[in-house]
């Protein structure tokens, strides 16, 4: 009953919802578009809505135009699970120790933790320059590893406390009554338990890694090799031109994983994100 | 930390001589938990320190010299002084604030719109929600080189689409002058903030009771009046967390501009985080890139007491009623 709406109003509420999501969706709509038309038709003004001879061929050149970018494209995807697993491995102890324990210090070590998210690597970039490169790791994959992961832990840390709180003690307590030690528990008891909130922290660390790579590239990386696809696709912009419809074709083939990952398991995502803020 | 500390805190199981045992054993649990606890947080406490806080110290101390390629020396003050009587501190600093200003209001009112649209019980709102995630997970640097071409002038689909309905008479470069440029750059930052702005704030209008619309339904109280006397004041906390944080991540938005405008044209969209990159990394002025940090940090480090600050008040006022 309350929930009904006169048609006028249904109207009115679709309209907004097609202005809301035009906007969120125009970039990768037009993204799409240009992909799909060949260069020549791109340079014309004024602008043409529709063009005759829509094709994919942007998608079949681009390999030509930089043939670095499979590379760019499995950088990204190591980068990004490497930042994960490295950030997991801290985040787990962390995050643990967090949920289940009373030590005095608790909370204002927290929020230290949290504190870290103020700040972008941005701010830090002249120290973490120096810092890599006394340990040589400028223009390695490192170079965008440990900075990346660094900035992602409070984040999981807070995510995965929030699931872990929600585990059972019970079964914890029994193993180590029964004998066990705390890190044979945490190893056979907790962390089986918690497969299902530990691949939600993953997946939005993953996310999170994957959308985050450009500014460490560009400054703590200068070797092609090693370049992550953010940063690669620069590459298309070229001395005379810049071929669009190929650099569009490269970021839609380079956003499509995330995309698929994100399809599949956005309603945990959703709720795993969000339970963390929303609780209080 | 201390091995004690286990020592300090209050028995919490159950009383009686029975339990006498029980609890000389769960104190020695206790005990050891504190320990324990630590030596978990001490990798990820360790590797922060490593990356963030020692970089932190080191930014400080670096923006009391001239530091740059060949080398260091302590020069005190000078790097600040000469930050601060330069006019163009104040310009990009109030040019900062404008930005996060504008950035943040938008954020916050269309995230508010948002999530109302998408609470709405009408056919299709799962879908809608979904559709609305795509910035929020797609590489930032991404999203902007789509906008770049976007705004192109001549061959953009928005200098198009306004000269096909007659507004603009003429192709417009829209980040080739100083306003538009900085319009456009808020207008791409809103793109990237917005779906998680709206996601949190729906998440919060799904939490509140649907007794406290109910009752006031059968009152006879508008939509308006429920939007403005439940849900506002009941997702307040998830407002002002989503501003604060909207805050904190538009005045380090960096992604954004650099690809869009690199600052300019004419610094019109040189931000603190730009001016800071520009300077150091840019033209490798390590100290003055450094001091300019510091007063980024600062800054960041008041929007948080600041918030921290709102809480607590909020917590209160919650409590007491």
């Amino acid at each position: 009953m309350m929930d009904r709406y006169s048609l006028p109003h249904k109207v009115f509420l679709y309209f907004c919802v097609v202005l809301f999501l035009g906007f969120i969706l125009l970039p990768f709509f037009e993204m799409f578009m240009t992909s799909l038309r060949p260069l020549e038709h791109l340079f014309r003004s004024p602008y043409q809505f529709w063009s005759d001879d829509f094709s994919f061929k942007a998608y079949s050149q681009m390999w030509e135009t930089v043939p670095m970018l499979p590379r760019y494209i499995a950088n990204s995807m190591l980068i990004s699970i490497s930042v994960t697993a490295l950030a997991l491995a801290f985040v787990i102890p962390a995050a643990y120790a967090y949920a289940r324990f009373d030590f005095k210090g608790k909370s204002l070590s927290l929020g230290i933790f949290l504190a870290v998210n103020m700040f972008s690597g941005a701010v830090l970039l002249i120290p973490l320059y120096k810092l890599l490169r006394n340990y040589g790791l400028l223009n390695t994959y490192f170079a965008m590893i440990v900075p990346g992961a660094a900035f992602l832990v409070p984040m999981g840390i807070w995510l995965l406390k929030s699931y872990l709180e929600k585990i059972p003690r019970e079964l914890e307590e029994a193993a180590f009554m029964d004998g066990a030690s705390r890190l044979y528990t945490l190893r056979r008891v907790v962390l089986p338990l918690a497969v299902p909130g530990l691949i939600v922290v993953g997946v939005a660390v993953f996310l999170s890694a994957y959308a985050q790579q450009f500014l460490f590239a560009i400054t703590f990386n200068s070797v092609k090799e090693f370049m992550p696809l953010p940063a690669g696709i620069l590459e298309f912009i070229g001395y005379q031109s810049v071929k669009w419809n190929q650099m569009m074709a490269a970021s839609i083939v380079g956003i499509l994983p995330v995309l698929v990952i994100f399809l599949f398991l956005q309603r945990y995502l959703v709720a795993g994100l969000t339970a963390g803020a929303i609780k209080e | 930390m201390t091995h004690a500390s286990g020592d300090l805190l209050p028995y919490q199981g159950e009383r009686g001589g029975s339990a006498q045992k029980k609890q000389g054993m769960l104190q020695g649990l206790m005990r050891s938990q504190a320990t324990f606890a630590w030596l978990l947080i001490a990798p990820a406490a360790l590797y922060l320190v490593l990356v963030v806080a020692w970089p932190l110290v080191e930014t400080v101390r670096l923006s009391f010299t001239n530091a740059n390629i060949g080398g260091e020396a302590y020069i005190g003050t000078a790097n600040y002084e000469k930050l601060l009587s330069s006019r163009k501190l104040g310009q990009t600093v109030s040019r900062t604030f404008y930005w996060m200003f504008l950035s943040v209001s938008f954020k916050i009112i269309f995230g508010l719109i948002g999530a109302t649209l998408l609470n709405a019980a009408i056919p299709g709102r799962a879908l809608f929600r979904m559709l609305v995630m795509p910035p929020w997970i797609v590489p930032v640097a991404i999203g902007c080189f789509g906008w770049l071409w976007l705004y192109n002038g001549h061959f953009g689909i928005i200098s198009g689409a306004l000269q096909y309905v007659g507004i603009l008479d003429g192709p417009f470069e829209f980040l080739a002058y100083k306003q538009s440029a900085f319009y456009s750059a808020v207008v791409t930052d809103v793109w990237v903030g917005l779906p998680m702005v709206t996601i949190f704030m729906l998440a919060a209008m799904q939490g509140v009771p649907r007794d406290l619309y109910e009752a006031a339904y059968v009152d006879g109280a508008s939509r308006w009046y429920r939007f403005r006397r439940i849900t506002i004041p009941q997702i307040l906390p998830v407002i002002i967390t989503m501003s604060i944080l909207s805050i904190i991540w538009t005045f380090n938005s960096f992604e954004i501009i650099w690809i869009l405008t690199e600052g300019g044209p004419r610094s019109a969209t040189t931000t603190l985080i730009i001016d800071t990159y520009k300077m150091a990394i840019a033209n490798f002025k390590f100290g003055q890139g450094a001091a300019r940090a510091v007063i980024v940090v600062t800054l960041l480090s008041v929007f948080s007491l600041v918030y921290l600050f709102a809480l607590h008040q909020i917590k209160k006022r919650f409590e007491a009623a």
